[in-house]
């Protein structure tokens, strides 16, 4: 089959983001200058994600893919954390004399999968988008190959994650067994009482699971997380799990089986989520894993969206736009602080990362003030408080988990609200109220860098901005019902 | 007209200018950024009076009100409004923070930019508590408080300071993420935030309420007051906290902070849930006269001056409490007056504390004990604050105190019975320590020859002593803006009845403390 030009159109960001992945790997002999590269890198992420308001609006590839408001949204959400995280790499590849041409190609690589995963409207392009993404997320965890460290996130993050595409896949074959389709479209009208068709969902559920770090699949997370390069853990934090969260939603959201059935199984798998992440948090020392338990706590919390989803996708009179917009407004606010957060513990992390346990912030709002504030906004808008991003976020959930009557589920994740309160202040205690013990080593980084800076300053903004002047993202969000045409 | 309409903005926000002002200046110009601060907190306590005048003797309702949309999904609104309770909160925010500057000007040393920065920042959330008639705005005012505090407890504070500082956010936060999740609630059923709006759903009969549903919102709301006011179980943060903040923010945190809580009693528990609230009294009394008692107790045996008086304000705080929860209008104007007058003379006794903790180090009261000798006039000082926190006649605690007990009277005679036991406990504790501290033998010898009073502490003092008379003396001026007010909380409590036309009694006082007394007394209970 010969590709039209509206099929062409509908995968235009991702042809854009591979083509200077692939340019920039070209590059890499000819040209030594390292910002050059990451001006071409950062060109690339921009002119992809750009890129979405020419791309095509409907089926492409003969219902392969579907360019709607709902990928529209995602590609702006990746493209916009691929594009600050080359900028906080920059200095960090700098420090670190690693090479940038490949770091880049690979991120914007994964980018592109990323993007096939949110307009996907067939499990086999899913898959493919899904591999995109993972098997440059394996090398990237790896970059930093002279450490062991980063080796064994790579090694781990590989091993577990082949498991996971494993079951994805399988859960794929059994589907396709059941409706003779793999189009999300044919699934919608299989008959939900299938044993098998439950099965194969399970299997695909557990397969994303271990993409977006649910309990009991998030075992790999703070391992991976410590030992990636920071830029490269920021990048596993906000993209590839917005992106299967986008996938997981569409499945979940427009399969008629899926809504009806699957109640129980997201409340479970968000409960333990929530406490799994904020109980590993609370006893950590280094700011990575702490981070990396932190995101897993998010992702339980938007986990109990998407359980209020499947209560309400059923309910004729509310309907499920509210929990919707919970979900992408939540991964869009939560994408911002990440990447800010590990921004900053990048370049607090010195070189070879040496400084990253929590008492090394210890004095940090004295010596540096003004990372020590926005450090701080952004713990605080983790914990949730008014006037963030974080806060309006949670807010949502809260309203989209009573809205369906998960009572229990919102009791459950106000108690988890106030043990992250505890160990994000503590982050915060430590740098403002406790003092340095002994003398400064020498190499300890003493400011951000401009473009950390640059990365810093937008998603401060963005995090205050969208905390107090939501309006205009919320219509976005939920003015066209995402799912619309997908149904 | 642009003004008036405004003005509840400026009001709030003002303190803001201040924290630019500062934040502009070098962190090193210590003199300035009090000097700043200071006058900031002075305009900003000059600014606080405009609203009286809007507010006439023996009306109710809120007046000034400021209505913008805000947040379309869902429908947050930034209104604000006042009323006669609500106003003389105000004040005292405004008045104890340029005390708690002054108080502080020789005091803080280290990271001073910050610490007036965390004042003022402090001032702004307490005000948008008071000043919020939309239930979210409340919440993020009273979520926007705590942050401030809580640095001020943990970099400035004593020895347990971090310890204490912990320990205050989560029992706040623990408390205030159920009051969210009530309010998620609330606004699922209704579609609406706004408090007034809320306020006539419930009192004309169209928003209804499962019994059990109506008491488990109400638990929601009033377990995060609770802790704030603190009320028995809830209150183990508290002593902590009040003893390692520095002077500035104990004198806050006992003098303003408190009474948020029973702020939100009284504006949002009682005539949004006035069913729950009516069957949760009994209980909620229990844990008042619990409160009153066993507060007074720990003071009486505590060794130390700071704990002391924290532990009085548990005391204290409880009669506020069982004022409100006996639902009458003597009692809910006590309970309402003691709130100021509470937040007046525990200041003034946190600041004396704090003093003396500036020349000697140290709170313990064995280290002391015959201080009336070098400091005659500071001796004398405490001694006035100290009758005016037991309820001496002609002092503000006397006055709030005999209301709640007369309104609590005219409903329980027993919860008045076991709460008056209250006052006469608090001579003790109070009288014992003045006599442990001021008289006596010089044991230590570093007593010997402390310096008096010098002429700041003396002004702040006397600000301090002038407001204790002025409550206690011209109390008419106060009762006579909230009565009504109060009287229309009570009103709300029952359900379809046409408030509007029914407020008898309250417009016409006679002039003079006893007077109003004697009316109190005669004044009809709400059925």
């Amino acid at each position: 089959m010969i590709p039209r030009t509206p099929d062409i159109l509908g995968v235009l960001p991702e042809l854009i983001w591979c083509g200077f992945g692939v340019f920039l790997m070209l590059l890499q002999p000819f040209l030594k200058n390292r910002q050059a590269l990451t001006f071409f890198a950062m060109l690339g992420a921009s002119l992809g994600t750009l890129s979405t308001f020419f791309a095509g609006s409907g089926i492409g590839f003969g219902g392969l893919v579907m360019f709607d408001t709902y990928s529209l949204f995602f590609h702006w959400l990746v493209g916009l954390v691929s594009f600050l995280v080359i900028l906080s790499a920059d200095s960090y590849l700098q420090r670190e004399g690693l090479d940038s041409a490949e770091f880049y190609a690979l991120i914007l690589f994964a980018t592109a999968g990323m993007g096939v995963l949110a307009s996907a409207q067939e499990l086999l392009t899913a898959f493919i988008g899904l591999e995109m993404s993972s098997i440059s997320s394996y090398i990237l965890a790896g970059y930093r190959r002279d450490s062991i460290k980063s080796s064994e996130s790579a090694m781990k993050y590989f091993l577990l994650g082949s498991f996971a595409t494993a079951f994805f896949l399988y859960g794929i074959a059994l589907v396709y067994g059941v409706t003779g389709s793999t189009a999300l479209g044919k699934l919608a009208d299989a008959d939900p009482s299938s044993t098998l068709l439950h099965l194969g969902l399970t299997l695909i559920l557990v397969g994303l699971g271990f993409k977006v770090a649910a309990a009991p699949f998030q075992v790999w997370t703070p391992d991976v997380y410590e030992g990636a390069p920071t830029p490269v853990t920021a990048l596993f934090s906000a993209g590839p799990k917005a992106a299967a969260f986008a996938l997981l939603l569409r499945i979940f959201a427009t399969v008629h089986a899926a809504t009806t059935y699957w109640f129980w199984a997201f409340w479970v798998l968000a409960a333990l989520t929530m406490f799994v992440g904020n109980l590993g948090a609370v006893v950590q020392s280094n700011v990575k894993r702490l981070l990396a338990y932190s995101s897993i706590a998010h992702a339980g919390y938007i986990l109990v969206a998407m359980a209020s989803v499947t209560t309400l996708a059923a309910d004729e009179r509310l309907g499920p736009i509210g929990a919707y917009a919970a979900v992408l407004f939540y991964l869009l606010s939560y994408s911002l602080v990440s990447v800010g957060a590990f921004t900053i513990v990048s370049e607090l992390g010195g070189r070879g990362e040496r400084y990253l346990t929590i008492d090394d912030l210890a004095g940090l709002a004295t010596r540096q003030p003004f990372t020590a504030a926005t450090l701080a906004i952004f713990l605080l808008s983790l914990l949730g408080l008014p006037i963030t991003a974080g806060f309006l976020g949670k807010l949502y959930i809260f309203t989209a988990a009573l809205n369906s009557n998960l009572y229990w589920l919102a009791v459950l994740m106000a108690i988890n609200s106030v043990i992250g309160a505890y160990y994000y202040f503590r982050v915060i205690v430590v740098m403002y109220m406790h003092e340095y013990k002994g003398p400064l080593p020498a190499d300890a980084p003493t400011g951000l860098s401009a473009t950390a800076l640059m990365v810093v300053a937008v998603t401060v903004i963005a995090t205050i901005y969208l905390g107090l002047w939501p309006n205009q993202i919320l219509s976005l969000l939920t003015s066209q019902n995402p799912m619309l045409t997908a149904r | 007209m642009a003004i008036s309409g405004n003005l509840l903005t400026v009001l709030l926000f003002f303190p803001l200018v201040g924290v630019l002002a500062i934040m502009l200046l070098s962190k090193d110009d210590h003199p300035w950024i009090r000097r700043i601060s200071l006058l900031v907190g002075i305009v900003e306590f000059l600014l606080s009076f405009l609203p009286v005048w809007a507010i006439s003797p023996g009306t109710a309702g809120y007046k000034l009100e400021v209505f913008h949309q805000w947040i379309a999904t869902p429908a947050i609104n930034y209104h604000l409004g006042v009323d006669g309770i609500s106003i003389f909160l105000v004040h005292l925010i405004t008045l104890l923070t340029p005390i708690g500057i002054l108080a502080s000007w020789n005091d803080v040393k280290h990271r001073v930019k910050e610490f007036h920065i965390m004042l003022l920042l402090l001032e702004v959330g307490v005000i948008g508590i008071f000043l919020s008639l939309d239930l979210f705005l409340f919440f993020l005012f009273w979520e926007f408080g705590l942050i401030p505090l809580a640095f001020l407890i943990g970099i400035w504070g004593h020895e347990r300071r971090i310890y204490a500082a912990i320990k205050f956010i989560l029992y706040t936060m623990g408390g205030s993420i159920f009051m969210l999740v009530g309010m998620i609630w609330l606004y699922n059923k209704t579609g609406t935030f706004d408090l007034p709006a809320l306020q006539a759903l419930v009192h004309s009969g169209a928003l209804t309420l499962t019994p059990g549903a109506e008491m488990l919102l109400f638990l929601s709301f009033f377990v995060a007051f609770a802790i704030k006011v603190p009320l028995f179980p809830f209150h183990t943060w508290l002593p902590d906290a009040h003893t390692e903040a520095p002077t500035a923010g104990s004198v806050d945190l006992a003098g303003v902070l408190l009474k948020t809580g029973a702020y939100g009693l009284i504006r949002i528990c009682l005539p949004l849930f006035p069913d729950a609230a009516r069957r949760a009294a009994p209980y909620v009394a229990v844990l008042a006269i619990i409160s009153i008692i066993y507060g007074a107790l720990v003071a009486l045996v505590q060794p130390n001056l700071k704990r002391l008086v924290a532990y009085s304000s548990v005391s204290h705080m409880g009669f506020v409490v069982l004022g409100i929860f006996a639902f009458t209008n003597v009692a809910l104007q006590g309970a309402v007056f003691l709130m100021i007058a509470h937040g007046i003379s525990t200041g003034a006794l946190f600041l004396l504390v704090g003093m003396l903790y500036e020349r000697r180090h140290t709170f313990e009261i064995s280290e002391f004990g015959g201080l009336v000798k070098p400091m005659p006039r500071y001796a004398a000082f405490f001694l006035f604050a100290a009758l005016s926190s037991l309820g001496l006649p002609l002092l503000n605690g006397f006055v709030g105190e005999f209301l709640v007990l007369i309104g609590t009277y005219q409903a329980h005679w027993k919860w008045a019975a076991w709460a008056a036991t209250g006052v006469i406990l608090s001579a003790c504790y109070l009288l014992w320590a003045y006599q442990r501290v001021f008289f006596g033998e010089i044991t230590q010898a570093k007593n010997r020859d402390l310096p008096d009073v010098n002429p700041r502490e003396k002004w702040v003092l006397v600000a301090m002593c002038f407001f204790m008379v002025w409550l206690g003396v011209h109390t008419r001026f106060f009762t006579l803006r909230f009565a009504a007010s109060c009287q229309e909380i009570l009103m709300q409590m029952n359900r379809n009845v046409m408030h509007e036309v029914a407020l008898p009694g309250v417009i016409a006082y006679p002039a003079g403390t006893a007077a109003l007394n004697s009316t109190a007394i005669s004044m009809e209970r709400p059925r």
